[in-house]
């Protein structure tokens, strides 16, 4: 071994021995802290569903304001992926999602932690590019030939009501392409690609001038019921219930009404 | 500067092929100018140390490079400026460069195929070729099943195959191991008497040039130093080169 | 006592190479070995001729199989003046090699939307495309572009590989024996190069048969017409494990066949 070497080593043990005393202080100076802290605190994992996103992102930010020891991580998507992913043994806190079949696989599985709550609902609203390419005014133009329809597909939460929705207008549609999302419906609308798509309420407001929105009258008829619950895997239970009571509080469901959803 | 004094018992006829070549040919920063003339009947060997230029030159006779100034005649024909395809010169390179993909006997009947026969056809023309270089037993194998003294012979039958009107060897012992050589080139000998047309063999070998060649040209730094019969060459050499190849086939 | 080095002379790697190729091979097959396990093997027969799975086997088979071919037609040209941009100065070839590699650095999903971008009823093209009753996106045409696109780069470096790799002094042979320049290409370089254009090839498909993010970008997905099987193995791992696995199971099969089936073909004749 020549001199650099062993010089090299040297400090490199040091820098080692150094970093473990650190790692190994920590510890008991969070002892020390945690007697006079806020007892809300540490990392919470939440999967939510797509169209949840914006409000879930605004409900975060302002409970990591009021808690500053906290940080919340949000994971979106289709609300069956996200439930396939806890069953599958993902590590998280919250679940919430956009329909109570899609949660009904994660408690079947025993993996909540109590009963879920359902504190908000959503339903179906026809957005169009806002050029409306194909002159679409009614839920039963979509069944018109040659206009391009975007819908979720059928083991998603959207695409479930969508089917619900079109049987009662009784409206025949076929689509040409089932997503695995709303917000992939929503992009394929925005981008001019498709001549309508079936949406959210929240999901056409937080596209705001993007794209054109359709009112359907008798969307009421396909309502989703949206449920939320802390996982019995949670390693953090006391904030992960501290943020659901957060979410149901008056703070959260005034945050969801704005966002378009309404009250269960 | 006068031709050659043809060797005692040689035919020579006004209709002889010959090859004649005087031109300027450079290969990145290295200029050969050889003047070479290979008489039909007289294999003319060109010797030359490693570095003289030898196979830059082969590759101007062959079409592979460009010459800048000057000629190449043969019989008549001036082959400068044409496209190898167009030349009717054999090649036989030092690797041989066998078809992988081709059996023996596809391999032989290759230049034929080139020439516009159907596959069947050019079988059958280039199976004399086959029986003459003893390759009907191997017909069916491929190249990387063949020895070397096969390979090359095979080699030879597919430039001799499509009767080409000149022939090039470039080095034909080179790849060849030792203790078959002796052997080999008994063998080539025989087939280059054979061959009509005019012959240049590329080499650094004393005991090539003794067996194969009847004429010696010399190159030393891409010029050609002497020029004659290898008798004359061997009674007066005129470089230290010529003298200490003289004396390696003696030894 | 003799130094531990990687390479011993005559006695081959050391144990820590072999311990280490063990890891990294295992979890090549692991993964495979634990489809293979916990495939719902009883029910396989039923799932494997659902009208879902022959629809989606169906699609991704013939998608592949045209991209394949579009990639060969399109990528072979390329490779060859790939192959001889060695001779160019420097900037051009840089940035010639950078585009072939394009869709090799770019994630699936930014290739479909970009895609979208350029061929969608708004795109930058494709508005031109749209007024005469020309759309690409949700079409299985669609799939095979996208295919196309993440695949091509395979194909191109394989047969640039095997061109530059053939000795062509061959070619100097045929030339000498009669051949003109297209007969030296057809008849020597194209046979010598044929081991590596399979072998891109099979490549090529490979990558065709799996690929997800860019097709479900550009082309969507709706059965029969652009739900690939990767794209309906995603969508029914999410209700359906035993489905998705029997989808997985399926793809799997495929790809091994055709590796499998290629490798024989063009054996004979060349040599390794």
């Amino acid at each position: 071994m020549t001199i650099g070497s062993t010089r090299f080593a040297a400090i490199a043990l040091l820098a080692s021995a150094g970093l473990l005393l650190a790692a190994c202080s920590t510890p008991s100076t969070a002892r020390i802290v945690t007697e006079t802290a806020d007892p809300v605190r540490g990392t919470v994992t939440v999967l939510a569903a797509a169209s949840l996103t914006e409000v879930y992102g605004e409900l975060a930010a302002r409970f990591e304001k009021l808690h500053p020891g906290v940080t919340i991580t949000e994971s979106f998507g289709g609300s069956s992926a996200l439930a396939a992913q806890i069953v599958q043994g993902a590590p998280a806190d919250i679940l919430a999602t956009a329909n109570e079949a899609t949660m009904k696989t994660v408690t079947d599985a025993g993996l909540a932690d109590g009963t879920p709550i359902v504190y908000a609902t959503n339903i179906l609203t026809l957005v169009v590019p806002p050029s409306n390419p194909a002159n679409i005014t009614a839920v039963a133009d979509l069944a018109k030939p040659g206009v391009k329809v975007a819908l979720c597909d059928k083991t998603v939460p959207c695409g479930s009501a969508a089917l619900s929705l079109l049987s009662a207008e009784k409206v025949t549609v076929t689509p040409v392409t089932l997503e695995t999302d709303v917000k992939a419906v929503l992009t394929k609308v925005e981008l001019d690609e498709v001549d309508a798509g079936l949406v959210y309420v929240t999901d056409a407001k937080t596209a705001g001038g993007k794209v054109r929105q359709i009112a359907v009258p008798d969307a009421a008829n396909a309502v989703n019921r949206y449920p939320i619950v802390v996982l019995a895997g949670s390693t953090n239970k006391t904030t992960a219930r501290a943020f659901e009571q957060f979410v149901l509080s008056t703070t959260g469901l005034n945050a969801l009404k704005k966002a378009g959803f309404g009250a269960p | 500067m006068s031709a050659p004094a043809p060797a005692g018992g040689a035919r020579l006829s006004a209709a002889a092929p010959t090859l004649q070549a005087r031109f300027v040919a450079a290969r990145g920063s290295f200029r050969v100018e050889p003047r070479l003339d290979a008489v039909a009947g007289r294999p003319l060997a060109l010797v030359g140390p490693n570095g003289a230029g030898k196979t830059t030159v082969l590759h101007a006779l062959a079409g592979h490079l460009a010459i800048e100034s000057g000629s190449i005649q043969l019989g008549g024909r001036e082959l400068a400026g044409l496209p190898p395809e167009a030349r009717r010169v054999g090649v036989v390179f030092q690797d041989f460069l066998l078809f992988p993909h081709l059996t023996v006997a596809d391999n032989v009947a290759y230049g034929i195929r080139m020439r516009g026969a159907r596959r069947a056809a050019a079988r059958a023309a280039a199976l004399p070729w086959l029986e003459r270089f003893d390759l009907i037993d191997l017909a069916a194998r491929y190249p990387h099943e063949l020895s070397g003294g096969q390979a090359q012979r095979v080699a030879l039958a597919r430039a001799l195959a499509c009767e080409p009107e000149a022939l090039l060897l470039d080095e034909p012992m080179a790849a060849l191991d030792v203790e078959v050589r002796d052997e080999v080139r008994a063998e080539l000998a025989g087939h280059l008497r054979d061959f009509a047309g005019p012959t240049v063999i590329v080499t650094h070998s004393a005991a090539d040039v003794a067996a194969l060649a009847a004429d010696v040209a010399v190159l030393e730094h891409g010029t050609v130093t002497q020029r004659g019969s290898w008798a004359a060459l061997r009674k007066e050499p005129a470089t230290p080169y010529v003298a200490r190849l003289v004396r390696q086939q003696d030894e | 006592m003799p130094p531990s080095t990687g390479i011993r002379r005559g006695r081959g790697p050391a144990v820590v190479v072999w311990v280490i190729a063990a890891v990294a091979l295992a979890l090549l097959v692991l993964p495979l070995v634990a489809v293979l396990l916990s495939a719902p093997w009883p029910q396989l027969p039923a799932l494997l001729v659902a009208p879902e799975t022959l629809q989606a086997l169906g699609l991704s088979v013939l998608t592949g199989a045209i991209s394949t071919a579009l990639c060969l037609v399109l990528g072979i040209p390329l490779a060859v003046v790939l192959a001889r941009s060695v001779s160019w100065p420097v900037v051009p070839r840089r940035l010639l090699r950078a585009a072939v590699t394009i869709p090799l650095v770019l994630p699936p999903v930014v290739g479909g939307l970009a895609l979208l971008l350029l061929l969608g009823r708004t795109g930058v093209l494709g508005r031109y495309l749209a007024p005469l009753g020309v759309t690409i996106p949700f079409t299985t045409g669609a799939v095979v572009i996208a295919q196309t696109f993440v695949a091509m780069p395979f194909l191109v470096f394989a047969v640039e590989g095997a061109l530059r790799g053939a000795d062509r002094r061959v070619e100097l042979a045929a030339a000498s024996l009669g051949a003109s320049p297209w007969q030296v290409f057809r008849t020597v370089t194209l046979p010598l190069v044929a081991p590596g254009i399979a072998a891109g090839a099979v490549l090529c498909f490979a990558r065709a048969l799996g690929e997800f993010g860019a097709t479900i970008t550009f082309a969507g997905s709706y059965p029969g017409v652009t739900r690939t099987l990767p794209i309906a193995s995603y969508l029914a791992s999410q209700t359906d494990l035993t489905q998705s696995i029997a989808l997985a199971l399926v793809l799997l099969v495929v790809s091994v066949a055709v590796l499998l089936g290629l490798r024989d073909r063009w054996l004979p004749g060349v040599r390794g």
